[in-house]
C-alpha cells in the first residue's frame, strides 16, 4: 500500500497556547473559576451570619483585609470580562426576526448592556449605596 | 487490478452527473450506479456558474418564445427537435430542484423570481441571488447522498474507456491517492465531464476544465461535433478572467469605453436604452457572442481602456444603488473588490471578453446516446445541440439537468434491454493495456520538453489563431502548431514518481486531453469558411446557409489532425432568419 | 511592475519516501495583484513539479484549496501576498486537524462521512410532484436559512476548531450549520430525524463556543451561531418533553 497518512498530534494540555483565538476563549472559561470562588466565599459569609454576629464580624474583617479586597476586585474584573465576552457572542444565538430580516447584533448587545446597567442600578438603590 | 461492477457508471459529479445519478436511483433503486470524478462532487465547475437557469415561468411567457430565443441565439445551429425537448422540460426540472432545496430567490408573495438575461426576449432566468450553479451543484449533491445505490468514488481520474466489439463495457480509472489503477465494469457509461476552457489562456473556467471526457469519447470513436464554438463571455475580470454574472447587465449595468460611451449602439444593438432601465435584447442584453465580438472592434479602434493585464472596457452598475447590488449580486460586489480592488457601488470596473463555454462536443442524439452503444453524454461535455452556434446565458445550467436526467432514462433503458453480456476477458487485457500505458508515462526518460512550455504554447496559439475573431492564415498557423505540440508531448517526463496524490501525473493526462480537444477545435474552425455566432471569421464575413447550415463532426485520427465531416441540422420550425438585437419591437 | 520576491516555507510530506512532514522553501517573484494560489502555481510550474495541492476555481467558490498559511486556515485563492508583512516569508501547511495525505493535499473522509450524516437535503412531509408547481416560500422565510446555505465545505471551520481536534467524533461546524439550513427551511420537516445526530454527544454539545469557526469562515456562514441556537432548540426540545409530556406528540 503506498498511502500512509501523516496524523499531526494535537498537545493535549497545551493546546490552547496555538493561537490567541484559543488563548482568548480560556481566558473566558477560566473567569468561572473566580466567580465560582466569589459565590463561595458569599455563601460562607451567609453560613456565618447565621452563626452569629462574633463569627459575621469575623467573616467582615476577612474581606475587608487588604488580600480580601485585592481578592474581590479581581473576581470584579473577571465576572466584568466575563460578561462583557459573553453579551458580545449573543447574537449569534439569538437570532429575532424583524420584518425580512434579523435585529442587528449590535443593538442586540447594546440592549444587554442596558438590562446589565438598570439591574445593577437598582441593586445598588436597593443596598442604599446610591 | 480491483474491479467493480455496477450496471451505469458516471464519469463526472458536477451538475449534470449528480443529476443523473439521482435519476437512475429514483427510476430503479435496484441499479448500481458508480459515480467517478477527478474531485470531490462540491469542487466541480458547475459551482462557479452564477446567473441563473432558463425555464418558462410567468405567464407573459411561453414554450414557444423560449424556443425562438434558443435557435435564434445559436445563429440556426441548434437541433430543434431536441431544443424542443429542452424547453418543454426546462420548467419541470427547475421546479424539482426547488423540491429539492435550492434557495432561489423569490418574489414577496413567495413564488420564484425571475430575471432578465441576454438575448432572452422574456425575464425567464430563474436565480438563487448570484450564485445560482453553487446553490444547485450543492442541492444536487446533497440530494444525491440520500440514495443507498450511488456509490460514489471521489478523486479518481478516468483514462480509458472499455470498448469491446464496438460496445462500451466501462471504463479505467486511477485512484488518485493510492496512485491504483481501477476497472468499472458496466455496460454504460454517461460522461459529464464538463468543457475544456482551459486550452486557452483567458478563461472562466477552473483547473479542472481540460476537456477529459471529451478527449475519452473521441479516443473512442466518437466524433466531437461543433467544436469551433467557442464562448467568450463579455465580461470577465482582467488578471484572473473571474466571471462577472450577466446577471451584472440583466440587473441594469452598462458598459462604457474608454470615453465613457455606451459603445454597443454603434454595433447594432442601439438604440441606446436609458440608464437604469433595462430592454430586453438590447444593448447591453444582446447575446454574448455580439458583445464580445463588439469588444474586439472597440479595441481596434482604439477605444478600451489599457490595463497592465491587456486591454478593458469598464462595466457600470453604479446607479444601481448599494441596496439592490447587496441584494442582488453580492458575490460580485464580493469578487470584484477581492481580485480587483474596485467598490462596484462607487465606480466602474475594468472587464474583459473571456473564453467561458465550449457549445461544442461529443456528438450526442436528442436522447444523449452517443454513436458508440452503451455511451451517453450529457452537459458541458456534450453537444446535443441545443447551443448552436452561440448559447444563450441560462441555458447551460438548465441543459445539464435537463439532459443529465434524459442520459439517466436512456442508459437505464439500455442497460435493461440492449445491454451486451460483459466480455470480461477482451475487457481485462484492455484495463491491463491501460495500466501499463499508464505506469509508461512514469519510465520516460527526462528530454528538453516541459509540460508547462507546452501547455503555454497551446494556450497561446489557441488565443492568437482561434480567439474572437480568426481567418485562414491564423487557424492554419494555430493547427500546425497544435500537431507539432502534439508530437512533442511524448518527450515529456515526470519527474515525480510517486504514486500518492500525484499532481504532475494528472496534468499530464490534463494535457493530453486538451491538446487533443484544442486540435479538434481549431481544425474544425478552419473547415468552416463562414461566420455564425461565436465562430467569426475576418475572411469570410457572411453566414453562408447553402453551405454550412451543418454540424461539423471532427473524428479523431490518431497522431494526425482530424477528419471533418458535417451532419445536417435538425430544422422544424424555424427556417435561419436574422438575428435582430436591434430593440426592434416584434 | 511591482514585484515583490517572496519566500514560500511549503510543508512536504512523500509518504512512500519519508516518514514524517518537512519544510521547504522556494522563492517566488510575485506580482502584486497575486494570491497565494497564484505562487503555489508558479512553484509547480517553473520550480517544482512535484508539489501536490488542490484547487480548481481560483474564485473562493470550489472550496478545494483551504490551507494554513502562517498558521491560520484559509482559502489560497483568496489569501493576498500583499496582506502579509513585507519581507517576511509565507508559511503554507495543510490544513491541520486532518491527516496529511501527501504535501498540502489532506485526507477528507471523516469530514464527508459527517456530511452524510446530518442528512442535508429535504425531507418533504409529503412528497411533491412536479405537477405541484414549487413551493411558496417568501423571502422572509429564505432570509431564515439562507446565510446557512452558503457553505462551500472548505473545512477551514475544522482546522480552526480545537474541539474537533480534541475529540474527533464531534460532528462540527460545518456540517452542523448545514443540518441547521435544513432545519430551518420551511419546505423541510426532517428535523425530527436529524435531531439523533444533532442532539447526541458528538453533536452541538461537543462544542464549547470558542466561535473560532465563525472567524475564519470565508463565507460568512456562522457555524458557531447555528450550533448554539440549536443548542437553544434542543434544550427547549427537552423540557418540553420531560416537563410538559402532554405535549408530545
Amino acid at each position: 500500500m503506498s498511502r500512509n497518512p501523516y496524523v499531526r498530534e494535537v498537545p493535549r494540555t497545551t493546546w490552547y497556547m496555538r493561537n490567541r483565538r484559543y488563548i482568548r476563549y480560556m481566558l473566558r472559561e477560566v473567569t468561572c473559576v473566580f466567580i465560582g470562588l466569589y459565590a463561595a466565599s458569599l455563601t460562607v459569609g451567609l453560613v456565618r451570619l447565621a452563626q452569629g454576629p462574633g463569627e459575621w464580624a469575623v467573616y467582615v474583617n476577612g474581606i475587608s483585609s487588604p488580600s480580601g479586597l485585592l481578592f474581590s476586585l479581581l473576581a470584579l474584573g473577571f465576572a466584568c470580562y466575563h460578561s462583557i465576552s459573553w453579551f458580545n457572542v449573543t447574537p449569534k444565538a439569538m437570532r429575532i426576526p424583524r420584518g425580512d430580516d434579523f435585529v442587528p447584533g449590535p443593538a442586540i448587545i447594546s440592549a444587554h448592556y442596558i438590562i446589565w446597567g438598570v439591574v445593577s442600578l437598582v441593586f445598588l438603590l436597593m443596598m442604599g449605596v446610591l | 487490478m480491483e474491479t467493480i461492477e455496477s450496471d451505469v457508471v458516471i464519469v463526472g459529479a458536477g451538475g449534470a452527473g449528480l443529476r443523473a445519478a439521482i435519476a437512475l436511483a429514483e427510476a430503479d433503486p435496484g441499479l448500481r450506479v458508480s459515480l467517478l470524478s477527478k474531485v470531490y462532487p462540491m469542487r466541480s465547475h458547475t459551482c462557479a456558474a452564477e446567473g441563473g437557469a432558463a425555464g418558462v415561468a410567468g405567464a407573459d411567457d411561453s414554450m414557444d418564445l423560449h424556443f425562438n430565443d434558443t435557435v435564434g441565439g445559436g445563429d440556426w445551429l441548434c437541433d430543434q427537435d431536441a431544443v424542443d425537448f429542452f424547453i418543454n422540460e426546462a420548467p419541470k426540472e427547475l421546479t424539482r430542484l426547488d423540491h429539492w432545496g435550492c434557495p432561489w430567490s423569490r418574489d414577496k408573495d413567495g413564488r420564484v423570481s425571475v430575471r432578465p438575461f441576454g438575448g432572452m426576449k422574456i425575464k425567464r432566468t430563474w436565480y438563487a441571488a448570484d450564485k445560482t450553479g453553487f446553490h444547485l451543484l450543492h442541492t444536487l449533491f446533497q440530494t444525491s447522498l440520500q440514495f443507498e445505490s450511488i456509490r460514489r468514488f471521489d478523486e479518481v481520474f478516468t483514462t480509458d474507456l472499455l470498448v469491446v466489439d464496438g460496445k462500451v463495457q466501462g471504463c479505467c480509472a486511477v485512484e488518485m491517492r493510492s496512485g491504483e489503477m481501477k476497472q468499472f465494469l458496466a455496460p454504460a457509461v454517461i460522461l459529464c465531464t464538463g468543457g475544456g476552457g482551459r486550452i486557452f489562456p483567458f478563461t472562466t473556467n477552473g483547473a479542472i476544465k481540460t476537456g477529459d471526457g471529451m478527449a475519452l469519447a473521441y479516443r473512442a470513436g466518437v466524433p466531437l461535433k461543433d467544436m469551433e464554438f467557442v464562448q467568450y463571455h463579455p465580461t470577465g475580470l482582467p488578471a484572473t478572467g473571474i466571471l462577472l454574472t450577466e446577471g451584472c447587465r440583466g440587473e441594469g449595468g452598462v458598459l462604457r469605453n474608454k470615453d465613457g460611451y455606451r459603445y454597443l449602439q454603434d454595433y447594432g444593438m442601439g438604440p441606446e436604452t436609458p440608464l437604469g432601465e433595462t430592454v430586453l435584447k438590447t444593448m447591453e442584453l444582446g447575446p454574448r457572442d455580439r458583445l464580445s465580438q463588439a469588444f474586439w472592434h472597440e479595441q481596434q479602434k482604439g477605444n478600451t481602456v489599457p490595463t497592465k493585464w491587456g486591454d478593458c472596457v469598464l462595466l457600470d452598475m453604479t446607479h444601481l444603488g448599494e441596496k439592490k447590488i447587496h441584494e442582488r449580486l453580492p458575490f460580485v460586489q464580493e469578487l470584484a473588490h477581492a481580485y480587483a480592488s474596485v467598490d462596484i457601488v462607487k465606480e466602474a470596473v475594468p472587464i474583459r471578453p473571456v473564453v467561458h463555454y465550449m457549445m461544442g462536443g461529443i456528438h450526442t442524439d436528442i436522447n444523449a446516446a452517443t454513436p458508440l452503444p452503451g455511451l451517453f453524454a450529457a452537459g458541458e461535455c456534450a453537444c446535443v445541440s441545443i447551443n448552436g452556434a452561440n448559447r444563450l446565458g441560462s441555458n447551460s445550467l438548465t441543459e445539464l439537468l435537463v439532459f443529465g436526467k434524459r442520459a439517466a432514462e436512456s442508459a437505464a433503458e439500455y442497460v435493461r434491454s440492449a445491454a451486451p453480456k460483459t466480455d470480461r476477458a477482451a475487457a481485462d487485457q484492455q484495463a491491463s493495456a491501460a495500466e501499463a500505458r499508464v505506469r509508461a508515462l512514469f519510465e520516460r526518460t527526462e528530454g528538453a520538453e516541459t509540460m508547462t512550455a507546452i501547455r503555454n504554447a497551446m494556450t497561446h496559439t489557441m488565443e492568437t489563431g482561434a480567439g474572437i475573431y480568426r481567418d485562414e492564415a491564423m487557424l492554419t498557423d494555430t493547427v500546425n502548431t497544435l500537431a507539432d505540440l502534439r508530437s512533442r508531448r511524448s518527450g515529456i517526463a515526470l519527474r515525480d514518481k510517486s504514486k500518492v496524490f500525484n499532481t504532475e501525473f494528472t496534468q499530464l493526462l490534463e494535457l493530453d486531453n486538451m491538446l487533443d480537444v484544442a486540435q479538434a477545435v481549431a481544425v474544425s474552425a478552419l473547415a468552416r469558411k463562414e461566420s455564425r455566432g461565436s465562430h467569426q471569421r475576418l475572411d469570410y464575413v457572411e453566414r453562408n446557409d447553402d453551405t454550412y447550415l451543418k454540424h461539423s463532426m471532427a473524428h479523431y485520427q490518431g497522431e494526425d489532425a482530424p477528419r471533418i465531416d458535417y451532419l445536417d441540422v435538425v430544422i422544424t420550425k424555424s427556417r435561419p432568419g436574422v438575428r435582430d438585437y436591434s430593440g426592434a419591437k416584434s | 511592475m511591482s514585484q515583490r520576491q517572496i519566500t514560500f516555507e511549503i510543508l512536504r510530506y512523500d509518504p512512500e519516501t519519508e516518514s514524517e512532514p518537512r519544510f521547504q522553501a522556494y522563492c517566488v517573484p510575485c506580482e502584486e495583484e497575486w494570491v497565494v494560489l497564484d505562487a503555489l502555481n508558479y512553484i509547480k510550474d517553473n520550480l517544482d513539479g512535484t508539489l501536490s495541492y488542490r484547487w480548481s476555481c481560483h474564485m473562493a467558490v470550489c472550496g478545494s484549496c483551504g490551507m494554513m498559511i502562517n498558521g491560520e486556515p484559509m482559502l489560497s485563492c483568496k489569501a493576498f501576498v500583499r496582506d502579509f508583512p513585507n519581507g517576511g516569508s509565507i508559511r503554507v501547511e495543510p490544513l491541520t486537524h486532518f491527516p496529511i495525505e501527501r504535501d498540502l493535499v489532506v485526507v477528507m473522509d471523516d469530514f464527508m462521512d459527517k456530511l452524510q450524516a446530518v442528512k442535508p437535503y429535504v425531507i418533504p412531509k409529503k412528497k411533491r410532484t412536479v405537477e405541484d408547481g414549487t413551493y411558496k416560500q417568501t423571502p422572509k422565510q429564505l432570509h431564515q436559512y439562507q446565510q446557512y446555505s452558503m457553505c462551500i465545505n472548505c473545512m477551514l471551520c475544522y482546522a480552526a476548531c480545537p474541539q474537533y481536534a480534541l475529540a474527533p467524533d464531534f460532528i462540527g461546524p460545518a456540517a452542523l450549520a448545514l443540518t441547521h439550513r435544513y432545519n430551518l427551511d420551511s419546505r423541510d420537516h426532517g428535523r425530527p430525524q436529524r435531531q439523533e445526530v444533532v442532539a447526541a454527544h458528538e453533536g452541538v454539545w461537543e462544542c464549547s463556543f470558542v466561535g473560532a469557526c465563525s472567524e475564519v469562515c470565508p463565507k460568512d456562514v456562522d457555524p458557531a451561531g447555528a450550533i448554539q441556537q440549536m443548542k437553544i432548540a434542543s434544550t427547549v426540545d427537552w423540557y418540553l418533553e420531560h416537563l410538559m409530556p402532554w405535549r408530545r406528540k
